[in-house]
């Protein structure tokens, strides 16, 4: 160690000589600090927003909810069953256009012509179709069906909705398409099978349990939407008596309730938004829980 | 040949939806013309319409959100994609974010009026009193305002932020940071000097998006910003938006409106779809860049 | 402290005794990777300005020990160390000893070169401009120092402004050789740091590890045997992380006295 006696100073390795270190090291835990600090932030709003909507929404949770009508203004009592039947009904409506367009376009693109021009359209198109605001789809049905049946329909918010969705349905069924492995192709080619074959009996097959995720994804999109159904299915107070009357959804009915000056109103605003929530909620859990066996 | 039919479909569906709003706008656009986007009133009585303190309204308060996001989000990503944080305790900032993508639009429009509203109501009467001299924070404070939209807006493109940022800081290649460390560098200026200028790209998509997301909001900021066309500098009166504009007078509109009303919406279809085709833009630039950095 | 520490503050000087036996010294080192023991208990010594090769078959902990020189390992989760490293007669591990400091003084080159996506100019910089140098004078006498101790000056002297990514592979090595050297460490590590290259960019930085040993001590991790023997006077073999011999490299390969040694130099196995 003789060698080294001299050069072996506690501080061999520590501050640069200025104090520069103490104050970078300083500067690191500051920032660390400041990002936590933001993250936190984030999560006030978050847990004030499902508290509220728990706390408000419980006291007139019960069995009438989901079977009563919404009162008139300025009375107690009732619920919103409509309302939720004709979100579910205008949901459905939505996935029987969207649905099959979707899954269609994805085997196109993906199956059969996945390198033409009309393949990367489409994908753009798709691509395009995500982003534009969901009001406009709703702009586009008032356009399309309500001022051409001078009538606002369940019909007219359901092709609003699918229009709102068709975008999510085809680029996850492309995805789930990509999953296929080409063996599985190959293999069908391989024992004279056609492409219409491998297709429907092998491929779709092998996808659908991600297809699906993508359609519960689209469907706990499409319950939450207000923007499309507003000024197209309107708001009924009464049960849905066909799919050409103006129909009642939760969400409508949150936005209407919201601001009436009327306390049980409000109430139902709340206790519907805690019924919406669990609704996309359990679309959304239900998506990863389909998704999971097939890809974990 | 119905999976040509169904591609066929899909692509003429927006030609189609632009074309429907422009042919029922049609009637407004040629009695109007540019007169529409420089106007400043919109009186449906008198049948005149000007968007211009709408469209102020809309850029203003995406604008604003994302000023207020970006920062937000861009901490979180940074928790989800270094190693601050064990796994665990990252996965449920990661649910927690997810969930507050998943919230309906007119949720959070509900818990603005009944939290944000009132708040804003108070301290901007506060802030109002004190430094009401700057245009931006003049009182009188309304609760149904610019900032209270902006500030639920925020909430609502995080997830987009974060999302994308996330994705582009994670494909900064870990040799990058070994690098750095080995240098001498701290966390942070690794962080700041290497990984964000090398995610920087992706990073600016992330707020591009948001921003198109932002601008087409709807329900929430319809229930919030107060729905009024006159024009003001402070953030604390009531302003409008293209997407609330049209959610508040739809149902009610007949005549020469509902053709104002579409032309409103054919503008917010282009610029959407202009903000949402830049950002696709930069994303892919950015995805073709850090590839050849593997 | 010399002249030139003085008038760069932020500057290291390399005031060691030239020739230490024992300026590197491993002291009965073990290194977990969780539960898994990685090494187990190595004892060697590194003299200064001398090049060391590090050699053996993969996974046999050449590669973990270079990178606990500059604490590197620590960076991932869930390992731990028993015994000492010292540098200097200064232990790595002692609480006085910041990394960051630590990792200014020991310059390390990774086997896949890693220029930051920054101008030339501006990576061989980084190091200077973490700790606070932004005087201009310095920064491009740095570079120029830098760059020439790597070779690289004549090739990249009209275009120290444009993207390092625009580089060949051998240079975006040597840049990276250039960057390391850039805070005036002592010690360089290098692990594998031809692996990715081709004949001719391998020869090159060989050339260059030759030239620089004059004022560096160097520690290089190969799986290339010609390699070790062209550029090291010293080498360590390793074999299931333990150290199986360690002497001069041309006892190490004429006449090694361990059977293993012998079986892998001369390619039996590994």
């Amino acid at each position: 160690m003789t060698s080294t006696a001299t050069h072996s100073d506690k501080n061999f390795f520590s501050a640069d000589g200025k104090g520069t270190s103490v104050f970078r090291l300083f500067r690191n835990r500051f920032l660390t600090g400041l990002c936590v600090a933001l993250s936190l932030l984030t999560l006030v709003p978050l847990f004030s927003i499902v508290i509220l909507v728990i706390q408000n929404g419980c006291p007139l949770l019960s069995a009438n909810l989901f079977t009563q009508l919404p009162p008139a203004p300025g009375m107690d009592g009732g619920g919103f069953g409509n309302a939720i039947l004709g979100t579910l009904v205008m949901v459905g409506i939505s996935l029987v256009f969207s649905v099959p367009l979707g899954i269609l376009a994805a085997i196109f693109v993906n199956e059969y012509a996945p390198v033409s021009w009309l393949a990367s359209a489409v994908r753009f198109v798709a691509k395009l179709l995500t982003g534009i605001p969901s009001i406009i789809c709703g702009v586009f049905a008032f356009a399309a069906v309500v001022m051409t049946t001078h009538k606002f329909s369940a019909l007219a918010g359901g092709i609003a909705l699918a229009i709102l969705i068709l975008p999510t349905i085809l680029l996850t069924a492309e995805q789930a398409l990509l999953g296929v492995p080409y063996a599985f192709r190959e293999a069908s080619f391989g024992v004279g099978a056609t492409p219409f074959q491998t297709i429907w009996r092998i491929v779709l097959p092998e996808a659908m349990p991600a297809i699906m995720t993508g359609v519960m994804l689209a469907v706990a999109r499409a319950a939450g939407e207000t923007a499309p159904v507003l000024f197209t299915a309107l708001f009924s107070q009464n049960w849905i008596k066909g799919i050409m009357e103006p129909t009642a959804s939760l969400s409508v009915l949150i936005y209407n309730f919201a601001s009436l000056p009327y306390a049980y109103h409000i109430k139902l605003a709340w206790s519907a938004s805690l019924v919406l929530v669990a609704l996309v909620t359990l679309s959304n859990i239900l998506a990863q829980v389909i998704f999971a066996p097939k890809h974990r | 040949m119905a999976c040509l039919l169904a591609s066929v479909l899909t692509i003429t569906l927006l030609a189609f939806i632009v074309g429907e709003i422009l042919f029922k706008a049609w009637p407004a656009i040629s009695k109007f013309g540019l007169g529409f986007i420089t106007g400043i009133q919109w009186s449906p009585n008198r049948e005149v319409f000007g968007v211009l303190p709408v469209l102020i309204g809309t850029a203003a308060s995406s604008f604003l959100a994302l000023l207020l996001a970006l920062p937000l989000g861009l901490a979180i990503a940074l928790f989800l994609s270094e190693d601050f944080l064990p796994p665990a305790i990252r996965q449920i900032i990661r649910f927690v974010v997810e969930l507050l993508a998943a919230i309906p639009s007119v949720v959070y429009g509900l818990w603005g009026i009944f939290v944000v509203i009132p708040l804003v109501q108070k301290y901007g009467a506060l802030v109002a009193a004190k430094l009401g001299f700057i245009p931006f924070l003049a009182g009188p404070a309304y609760g149904n305002s610019l900032l209270t939209a902006s500030l639920v807006l925020a909430l609502m493109v995080l997830p987009t932020i974060t999302a994308i940022s996330r994705s582009s800081l994670v494909a900064v290649p870990y040799a990058l940071r070994e690098g750095s460390y080995a240098l001498g560098a701290t966390r942070w200026e690794t962080i700041l000097s290497v990984i964000i200028p090398t995610a920087a790209p992706g990073i600016v998509a992330s707020g591009i998006l948001a921003f198109g997301r932002a601008m087409g909001e709807t329900m929430a900021v319809a229930m919030l910003i107060g729905n009024s066309q006159r024009l003001s500098w402070s953030l604390l009166s009531p302003s409008n938006t293209l997407s609330a504009l049209l959610a508040n007078q739809f149902a009610e509109a007949d005549g020469i409106q509902v053709s104002a009303l579409m032309y409103a919406a054919a503008l917010l279809v282009l610029l959407t779809l202009g903000v949402n085709i830049a950002g696709e833009a930069v994303l892919r630039r950015t995805q073709k860049a850090t590839a050849g950095l593997r | 402290m010399t002249t030139e520490a003085s008038q760069h503050p932020l500057e290291l000087t390399n005031d060691f005794a030239p020739g230490e036996s024992n300026f590197i010294k491993v002291d009965n080192f073990k290194f977990f990777y969780g539960k898994k023991e990685a090494l187990h208990g190595i004892n060697l010594e590194i003299p200064s300005r001398k090049v060391t090769a590090f050699i053996g078959p993969s996974g046999c902990g050449k590669s973990t020990l270079l990178r606990n020189f500059n604490r590197m390992n620590e960076l991932i989760p869930g390992v731990h160390h028993e015994g000492d490293i010292t540098i200097h007669g200064t232990s790595i591990y002692d609480p006085s000893v910041e990394i960051i400091a630590l990792r200014r003084r020991i310059g390390m080159v990774f086997q896949k070169s890693n220029p930051f996506p920054m101008s030339i100019f501006e990576n061989i910089v980084y190091p200077l401009r973490i700790a606070g140098q932004n005087t201009r004078s310095v920064l491009e006498e740095t570079v120029e120092r830098c760059l020439r101790s790597a070779a690289l000056w004549d090739e990249v002297k009209d275009r120290l402004h444009d993207s390092a990514l625009g580089l060949s592979g051998g240079q975006m090595q040597r840049l990276c050789i250039a960057r390391a050297v850039a805070s005036r460490p002592e010690i360089l590590l290098m692990d594998e740091p031809c692996s990715a290259l081709d004949p001719i960019a391998t020869a090159k930085v060989e050339e260059l590890i030759i030239e620089l040993k004059k004022d560096f001590t160097i520690v290089i991790v190969t799986h290339n045997m010609q390699q070790a023997s062209r550029v090291s006077e010293l080498t360590a073999f390793f074999y299931l992380g333990n150290l199986v011999e360690f002497d001069n490299t041309r006892k190490i390969f004429t006449n090694p006295s361990m059977k293993q040694t012998e079986e892998y130099i001369t390619g039996r196995f590994g």
